[in-house]
């Protein structure tokens, strides 16, 4: 594929990015005309302070966080696929996602029946709370998985590792819900839906300087990803410090879903399908392309899910994850037929 | 302009692997120097230990006892971005590598001297370009690796090595696979690759004909015997040949310094004439269990004519309806 035909599609993903955000920003189930929205983003006092309220505390943000969030997802499956070598690798595969559930499982759950406290009634540090649990809970099970890829030969043995920690993680959550108070289960289950809208007002602004800090870092790693693809001995031989290399890339990975997952909760698929279509619409696993356009395609298609899951008749009801998934499973199955005819 | 230097030397190098239930050795006291514009086959029965040799010298394994030194620096003392720019490897695991093209694939062997972030530069440019022009495969640039062939795949990751510029080349059965117009081809090319880059080239393989033909030397490698090394020639003249593949049916020819195999023979036949088609009779006959002879006892008389052949006076016009009377005659 030509240079020109590369950037031209890289343009066409940050116009949309630019176009769903636009849109994220004027649709909602409350009808605010074109003029007033634009009104409102350049600071301009509305008369109508229930509109500003809804564009700048709710609609933005939620289009800012579903951007970030989808951009880091896909960044992050886009190097677990590469580290494992394996297509199916991805956040909520690998039983990373089920870490940070954990992780909020036991905080959220654990502190009611335990400690009598209601998390889910705390407000910030109730939010603050649940952000730590999961990024601790995720990390440990990056940690663990980090740890068992080390020892274990063949990466399908290591895919089946993170699906069976993933299904600990699940049974553990099960025992501890049947503990709990019913309203800690209902803050948990609410969080296990995912959302763009969950982070609120100063922690939206973390968020997102978050997430500014650490996608750059992915770009730090374009070179040691592309000998990675080469398999363990070349790259080697090419002078690369294989463990060291899996280290960062792992930890690179493993943080980005932390932080994701801990502010929007388990967000399935995005991760896994997006690096899979950046792949092939630009015909190329070099990660000079693909990791910018996993970037870009990744808050492209989390704002359109956001979109479509707070489409005019839903009521803003729809979880993301159901959008996320019906949207993410077709693609992937897509990739695997198209590949089939064109690369075995 | 070859200058022969020695560049690789290993010392009573013990080979083999450290694992849970102990030390397990595969070659020992193995001795020997490897030399520039010099391409060197490593040949030896499955199981023998060609490819733990091989990953020690490459410094994949570490060697359990003796020293490797590579241009008089222990193998050991190297970093791996040091090692990048000596050692270049072929390896036989085959890339499961969709998306990327020959030529992205070339210029992977420029990553130990691009900077933090991989970008080529115009010398970078030029070095990947000679190196897929040196292997032949300028029509290859554009394409997908997935859809090259093995023995394309192989010339691909040989100019990868040759990319990284490094005086040493370790190949690990590069000729697996491939049939055998491409196992002469590959040979072929890294013997020039010795000769005109003054490259060492080292492979292990189980092309043994071929290898007894190109090589320059040879390292035979056995469970029993330990390594033995010399030009194909001498190896031959020492009986080493004989002693390392002696096979039912396989009989190494001193005459032509290559391999045979032995037809059981049950008949004999008188044979008469001259030429390659008195020769192409008789190899027929061999592979037919007929032992061509001056006086045959078994009262079959051949002669080679002008535009034919006589089997006891009757003419026939090609070597299978010779071989159809004979076998008629059983």
């Amino acid at each position: 594929m030509s240079r020109q035909i590369t950037m031209l599609l890289m343009l066409l993903l940050a116009l949309s990015i630019i176009a769903f955000i636009i849109l994220n920003l004027l649709l909602g189930t409350v009808r605010i005309p074109a003029g007033d929205v634009i009104d409102i983003l350049l600071g301009n006092h509305s008369d109508n302070r229930i509109w500003t309220n809804i564009v700048m505390k709710s609609r933005l943000p939620q289009s800012l966080t579903a951007a970030m969030a989808g951009a880091g997802l896909a960044v992050s499956g886009l190097l677990m696929q590469t580290v494992f070598r394996n297509p199916l690798a991805g956040p909520s595969v690998l039983g990373i996602s089920s870490g940070a559930s954990l992780g909020v499982a036991c905080v959220v759950l654990l502190s009611g029946s335990i400690g009598g406290v209601t998390l889910s009634r705390l407000g910030v540090i109730g939010e603050v709370s649940i952000t730590l649990s999961a990024i601790t809970g995720s990390l440990l099970i990056m940690a663990l998985i980090a740890f068992v890829a080390r020892k274990v030969r063949g990466n399908v043995t290591l895919l089946i590792m993170g699906v069976m920690i993933g299904y600990i993680a699940n049974a553990i959550i099960g025992v501890l819900k049947f503990f709990s108070a019913e309203e800690d289960i209902r803050a948990y289950v609410i969080w296990g839906l995912g959302s763009f809208s969950r982070v609120s007002g100063g922690q939206t602004t973390v968020f997102i300087v978050l997430m500014m800090i650490l996608l750059p870092t992915a770009f730090f790693l374009i070179k040691t990803l592309n000998l990675l693809l080469l398999g363990d001995s070349y790259a080697r031989n090419l002078g690369l410090n294989i463990k060291r290399a899996r280290l960062l890339v792992i930890g690179c990975s493993g943080v980005l879903v932390a932080v994701v997952t801990a502010y929007c909760g388990p967000i399935v698929f995005l991760g896994l399908a997006v690096p899979h279509i950046c792949r092939g619409l630009f015909h190329t696993s070099n990660h000079a392309v693909v990791l910018p356009a996993s970037l870009l395609g990744g808050a492209s298609l989390a704002l359109l899910c956001n979109l479509i899951a707070r489409l005019p008749g839903f009521e803003g009801a729809l979880p993301v994850n159901s959008v996320t998934a019906l949207v993410g499973a077709p693609v992937v199955m897509w990739v695997l037929f198209y590949k089939r005819k064109n690369e075995v | 302009m070859r200058h022969r230097e020695e560049t690789i030397r290993v010392l009573d190098l013990e080979t083999g692997y450290h694992s849970k239930k102990g030390i397990t050795v595969i070659t020992r006291g193995i001795s020997a120097s490897l030399y520039s514009g010099e391409l060197t086959c490593l040949i030896g029965p499955n199981g023998a230990g060609k490819s733990t040799l091989l990953k020690t010298l490459t410094a994949f394994l570490p060697p359990l006892k003796g020293e490797v030194f590579i241009e008089h620096k222990r193998l050991g003392e190297y970093s791996d971005a040091e090692l990048s720019k000596v050692i270049g490897v072929v390896l036989t695991e085959k890339l499961s590598l969709n998306n990327m093209s020959v030529e992205e694939l070339v210029e992977m062997g420029r990553s130990p001297y691009t900077g933090f972030w991989g970008r080529m530069d115009k010398n970078d440019r030029r070095i990947v370009a000679e190196s897929i022009a040196l292997v032949g495969i300028d029509n290859l640039r554009g394409r997908m690796i997935q859809t090259l062939s093995d023995g394309e795949r192989q010339k691909v990751m040989i100019a990868k090595a040759l990319a990284q510029e490094t005086p040493v080349i370790f190949l690990d059965e590069p000729t697996a696979f491939l049939d055998y117009p491409s196992k002469v081809e590959i040979m072929q090319l890294l013997q020039r690759l010795a000769r005109e880059k003054n490259k060492t080239v080292f492979l292990s393989t189980h092309d043994l004909e071929l290898a007894l033909q190109i090589a320059d030397k040879v390292w035979l490698i056995d469970k029993p015997h330990g390594v033995t090394i010399g030009t194909p020639e001498d190896l031959a003249l020492e009986g080493n040949m004989t002693r390392y593949f002696h096979r039912e049916g396989v009989v190494f020819d001193n005459e032509s310094g290559l391999f045979k195999i032995c037809h059981h023979i049950d008949r004999t036949a008188t044979l008469v004439g001259e030429g390659i088609r008195f020769n192409m009779v008789k190899k027929a006959l061999g592979r037919h269990g007929i032992n061509a002879d001056d006086a045959s006892s078994d009262g079959i008389m051949i002669e080679v004519v002008d535009n034919g052949y006589l089997l006891n006076g009757k003419k026939v016009h090609s070597i299978g309806m010779l071989l159809d009377m004979l076998n008629d005659t059983d």
